[in-house]
C-alpha cells in the first residue's frame, strides 16, 4: 500500500494543530509517527485512517498502483488505538465472529481459536469482554486490527498496557505486516521507534 | 452491502436482548401510559375517533422515549468508531433502519394490542385497514427516528433535543397517519383513505432517500 500525503493541516475550532504536513509511505515500510504529548500523531493518524477529514491538503491511497478511494479504505485497513472501543457486552469469540461478519468473511471456531491464541488470549472464556483486563482488551484490539489481513495496518501507541509478551506479539505483528503490507505506527516509546524505518515528528501545539 | 447491513442488525438485535437498553424503557413507558390514560378515562365515554388521536400520541412518545438509543448507544460506548472501521455508511444506515423498524413495528402491534384489549370503546370498522395504516405508520416513523437520532447522536444535548427536532420532521407523518385511522376506526372507505396514504407512502420514500444522501454526512466527524 502507498500513501502519499501534502499540505495536511487540521484545526479544531478554529485553533489549528499541525499544518504542511507531507510524507509518503511505501509499501513493506514501518513508518512512525511521532512527538510531543498533544502533538497531534492521533489526529493525523485518524486523518489517514479516513476517520477525521483534514482541514486542509490531501491524501492518495493505492494498492500496486491502483487507486483506493476513503470511502472503501475501510476493507484495506486496519486499526488498533487506545479510544477505540469493542462491543464489550459480547464474548472475545461473539466479538471476533461479529467483525468477521460485517466484513463478509468466514471464519470458523477454529480460525477464531486461532486469532485469540495468536496474540495469546484464552480461547475458553465466554464471558463479555466487558471484564477483560486493560491489556487483554489491547489485544483484542490487535485481532479487530488484522482480521482482515489488511495491506495497511494503523496502530496508535500499540504498546499500552502490554506486557513483555504482548509487546512481542505486537513486533511479530509489525514484522509479518511488513512482508506485504504498511504499517504505520503513532507513538512516544523507543521501542515502538525502534521497529520503525523511517519516522515522522508532528510538531503541533497541545 | 446488504449482507453488511443484515450484520449490523443482527449485531444490535443481540447486544439489545442481552443489554434491553431501549426494550425496557419503551416497555415500561407503554404500560404507564396506558395505565394513566385508562385511569385517567374512568366513566368517561370517548368515540374512537378521539381514542385514535391518544393511541397515536402514545405510539409518537414511546418512539420518541426509546428510539434514540440506536445510535446514542454507540456514540456513548465510543463503538462508532468501531463501527465506522467495519463498514460503509450505507450499510451502517440501512442495519439500524431494519433494527428501528423491527423494534417501531414489535412496539406498535403491542401497543394496539394493549389498546384494543383494554378500552372497550375502542373498536375498529375496518381491522385490515387499520393494521395497514398502522404498518405503514411504523415504518414512517423508523425512518423519520433513525436520521434523526443519527444526527443528534454527535450533539451535546442528545435526549430534550430528540422529540423537539423530531416533532416538525414527523408532523406531516402524524396527520395523515391520524386522519387514515380514523377513517379505519369509523367509517370503512377506501376511497376517502386513498389521499392519506398516498402521503404516508410518499413520506416513507422521500425520508429513506434523503436519509441515504445524509447519513454519510452525519455519521462522520
Ligand atoms: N475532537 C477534538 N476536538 C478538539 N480538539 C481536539 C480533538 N481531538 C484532538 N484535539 C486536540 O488536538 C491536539 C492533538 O491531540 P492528539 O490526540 O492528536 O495528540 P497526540 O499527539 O496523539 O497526544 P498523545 O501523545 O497524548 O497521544 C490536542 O491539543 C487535543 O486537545
Ligand atoms: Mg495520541
Amino acid at each position: 500500500m502507498q500513501i502519499s500525503a501534502t499540505g495536511i493541516g487540521k484545526k479544531f475550532n478554529r485553533r489549528s494543530i499541525f499544518r504542511e504536513v507531507d510524507f509518503s509511505v511505501e509499501t513493506g515500510e514501518v513508518f512512525g509517527i511521532i512527538g510531543r504529548n498533544g502533538s497531534g500523531k492521533s489526529t493525523l493518524l485518524r486523518i489517514i485512517g479516513g476517520l477525521l477529514s483534514p482541514s486542509a491538503g490531501s491524501i492518495s491511497y493505492g494498492i500496486n498502483g491502483t487507486d483506493v478511494s476513503v470511502e472503501h479504505l475501510h476493507r484495506v485497513m486496519g486499526y488498533a488505538a487506545p479510544y477505540l472501543t469493542l462491543y464489550e457486552e459480547f464474548s472475545a469469540a461473539e466479538n471476533i465472529a461479529l467483525y468477521a461478519k460485517i466484513r463478509g468473511l468466514q471464519k470458523g471456531s477454529s480460525d477464531i481459536a486461532a486469532l485469540l491464541d495468536r496474540v495469546g488470549l484464552p480461547t475458553d472464556r465466554k464471558d463479555p469482554i466487558r471484564a477483560y483486563s486493560s491489556g487483554m482488551m489491547q489485544r483484542m484490539k490487535l485481532i479487530f486490527s488484522i482480521l482482515h489481513e489488511p495491506p495497511l495496518l494503523l496502530l496508535d501507541e500499540p504498546i499500552s498496557n502490554l506486557d513483555r509478551e504482548g509487546m512481542a506479539v505486537v513486533y511479530d505483528i509489525v514484522a509479518e505486516q511488513k512482508k506485504t503490507g504498511t504499517v504505520i505506527i503513532a507513538t512516544n516509546d523507543d521501542e515502538d521507534i525502534a521497529q520503525c524505518d523511517r519516522t515522522l515528528r508532528v510538531e503541533g501545539r497541545a | 452491502m446488504l449482507k453488511q447491513a443484515f450484520a449490523i442488525f443482527w449485531k444490535d438485535l443481540a447486544s439489545e436482548l442481552r443489554t434491553r437498553y431501549a426494550i425496557n424503557a419503551l416497555l415500561m413507558f407503554v404500560v404507564v401510559t396506558l395505565a394513566v390514560i385508562m385511569f385517567a378515562l374512568v366513566g368517561e365515554t370517548l368515540s374512537p375517533g378521539a381514542l385514535t388521536g391518544m393511541l397515536w400520541v402514545v405510539m409518537f412518545f414511546a418512539a420518541m422515549s426509546g428510539l434514540s438509543r440506536s445510535f446514542v448507544a454507540e456514540e456513548e460506548r465510543g463503538t462508532s468508531m468501531t463501527l465506522q472501521l467495519l463498514a460503509t455508511p450505507t450499510a451502517i444506515y440501512l442495519g439500524k433502519l431494519l433494527f428501528n423498524l423491527l423494534l417501531v413495528l414489535a412496539l406498535n402491534i403491542f401497543i394496539v394490542l394493549l389498546f384494543l384489549l383494554t378500552m372497550d370503546q375502542f373498536t375498529v370498522a375496518q381491522i385490515d385497514l387499520f393494521w395497514f395504516v398502522i404498518l405503514l405508520g411504523s415504518i414512517g416513523i423508523a425512518s423519520a427516528t433513525t436520521i434523526i437520532a443519527a444526527i443528534i447522536a454527535k450533539a451535546n444535548t442528545k435526549g430534550t433535543l430528540f422529540p423537539v427536532l423530531s416533532f416538525p420532521v414527523i408532523l406531516p407523518l402524524l396527520m395523515a397517519g391520524i386522519s387514515a385511522t380514523k377513517i379505519a376506526v369509523e367509517e370503512p372507505m377506501w376511497d376517502t383513505v386513498w389521499p392519506d396514504l398516498q402521503l404516508l407512502g410518499s413520506y416513507i420514500v422521500v425520508v429513506i432517500t434523503i436519509s441515504f444522501l445524509l447519513f454519510e454526512f452525519v455519521w462522520k466527524d
